[in-house]
């Protein structure tokens, strides 16, 4: 018994090092190995300064974006019998299944040159494709179900008996949603932002059809990975990699605070 | 076994009993032109192009030999690799609930780590680490869609395992069966809804995925390359509307997945309804 435990053990372990430690650890490792001062200088080059606000501002826009309509549609899905419903709740999972390539292709068909509403915004001056709103437009797409698949269920679960009581005494919708709804659902909440945040810094493939990648311009950090990496720059794309292992190790790390504070509250 | 298996008492969700009124269908309306907007049109836009030049043309560039290899390629790996994860999802899943050692917090949090992980900062890493053993091969790509999917079924199995109620496998045990025949006739049978959900999220993901793949398999025609790629190649060389076809099978296949996902779990939950 202990010891088929113990194989067990090993070789859930083992994997779990072979596929994700030890490759993560391999690419900080390998940010590193240069030294710091070299590192620096890799990511403060204009073009990685400028990637990196630009990826800021794109999750700045995309996320709170993700969040108002996840929130609503959270309401929708949890608290509304409206027909069609169930037709709603089924699309909202269509962007986790499709993928990067396909998203972005799709806006490129649809605001680019010869797409549908592409001829009408460039006589009105607008230019969507190879520039930030095609970028911002990509990552609300991949980000959109993020929010709702982690509200709804907690919506679910708390039920509205709090709501109601707050609206018999009187509570106004808007009281209640800010003193009763939001409350209740606020870890569940701060997941979803977590996730959607982690996702709109990392995407990558919708992104990379749409921004027309001009470095200084329409360029974000996981963009300019693959460009150093296929510029031969490996010590830069592992120094930008290593930026980006960084983020993902701080989401990592609030995901886990969340979801303790969440299971005590 | 089959139908007498006892599944886990899933907890009844509480009824929405009130209606929001006006309020709801506003919420209703915002919810759902949102959508059309951000994801509906667009793809709306993706199978018009597609059908440009006729029913005939769209056929002739999906059945294209270079695009039939890689969607071969494509459904072939990343079924591998949905199984793989399912049999060591639930190995995963069962050493965090079931096992005590230090730092199994760490390893819980630590499988998450490839949907935080930028995609192609996922693809560097395996190259750099796996580098010229396995650069360029289909092994690297095998590798890559591992990591990026690995999460799918350790998490769906998770919670699942749980809630099980423990007295079953005691009095299985107690009756003489053998842990091997309590995991394969108690165990099992309750976590194959949360396998299949886990390892089918898997396999449509693993369909898509670009990001992770896209350096570290080298792309080469008939060999490593996926269809995601290969639609990205078509779009680079400017044949929008061969890039568009493609797109779309992979479009229905990943619908095709989520839809028999969907059906398989409303027959699975027939009971509790």
């Amino acid at each position: 018994m202990t010891a088929s435990r113990l194989a067990l053990r090993f070789v859930a372990l083992g994997y779990l090092a072979a596929i994700l430690v030890v490759p993560v650890a391999f690419i900080l490792y390998k940010t590193l190995e240069p030294g710091p001062a070299a590192v620096w200088r890799s990511i403060t080059t204009p073009a990685a300064v400028h990637a990196f606000w630009l990826t800021i501002e794109v999750a700045a826009i995309a996320v709170p974006l993700t969040t108002l309509f996840g929130m609503v549609c959270a309401l929708v899905l949890a608290r509304t019998r409206v027909p069609g419903r169930s037709v709603l709740e089924a699309l909202i999972d269509l962007p986790f299944a499709v993928s990067p390539v396909v998203i972005g292709l799709a806006l490129f068909l649809l605001y680019g040159r010869e797409g549908w509403l592409g001829p009408t915004l460039a006589e009105a001056g607008i230019q969507v494709i190879f520039s930030v709103p095609g970028i911002v437009l990509a990552t609300v797409f991949v980000c959109l179900p993020f929010v709702v698949r982690e509200v709804t269920p907690v919506l679910r679960e708390v039920g509205d008996e709090a709501e109601q009581a707050a609206t018999t005494l009187g509570a106004s919708p808007w009281q209640t949603f800010r003193r009763i709804t939001l409350p209740a659902v606020r870890w569940g909440l701060a997941y979803g932002v977590v996730l959607a945040t982690a996702r709109a810094i990392g995407e990558f493939g919708a992104v990379s059809v749409v921004s027309g990648k001009v470095s200084g311009e329409t360029e974000t950090l996981t963009l300019l990975v693959e460009k150093r990496f296929t510029n031969f720059d490996l010590a830069g794309a592992y120094a930008a990699s290593g930026l980006l292992a960084a983020i993902a190790l701080a989401t990592l790390l609030a995901m886990t605070l969340i979801n303790r504070k969440g299971a005590v509250a | 076994m089959g139908t007498t298996a006892v599944t886990v008492p899933t907890r009844r969700r509480a009824r929405p009993t009130r209606r929001l009124g006006g309020a709801g269908a506003l919420g209703f309306g915002i919810s759902t032109l949102w959508l059309s907007v951000i994801v509906l049109l667009p793809l709306a836009a993706l199978v018009d192009r597609s059908l440009h030049d006729g029913l005939g043309e769209f056929w002739r560039d999906v059945t294209a030999r270079q695009a039939v290899a890689a969607l071969r390629f494509t459904i072939l790996i990343s079924l591998a690799v949905a199984v793989i994860n399912a049999v060591m999802g639930v190995l995963i899943a069962w050493v965090l609930v079931r096992d005590e050692f230090p730092g199994r917090r760490v390893v819980n949090a630590l499988i998450d780590l490839p949907f935080a992980l930028p995609t192609v900062v996922a693809g560097l890493t395996l190259l750099a680490l796996y580098g010229d053993a396995v650069a360029y091969t289909k092994w690297a790509v095998l590798l890559a869609l591992l990591f990026v999917t690995l999460p799918f079924v350790v998490r769906s199995v998770q919670p699942v395992l749980l809630a099980l109620d423990r007295e079953m496998e005691d009095a299985a045990a107690s009756l003489g069966a053998r842990p091997a025949t309590v995991f394969r006739r108690i165990v099992l049978p309750n976590l194959t809804g949360a396998i299949v959900s886990g390892a089918a999220l898997a396999f449509a993901r693993a369909v898509g995925e670009f990001g992770s793949v896209v350096l570290i398999s080298g792309n080469k025609p008939f060999d490593t390359q996926v269809t995601a790629v290969y639609a990205y190649k078509q779009v680079e060389s400017d044949n929008a509307t061969g890039a568009a076809a493609v797109s779309v099978t992979l479009l229905a296949l990943s619908l095709g997945v989520l839809v028999a996902l969907r059906v398989f779990e409303r027959w699975a939950t027939r009971h509790d309804r």
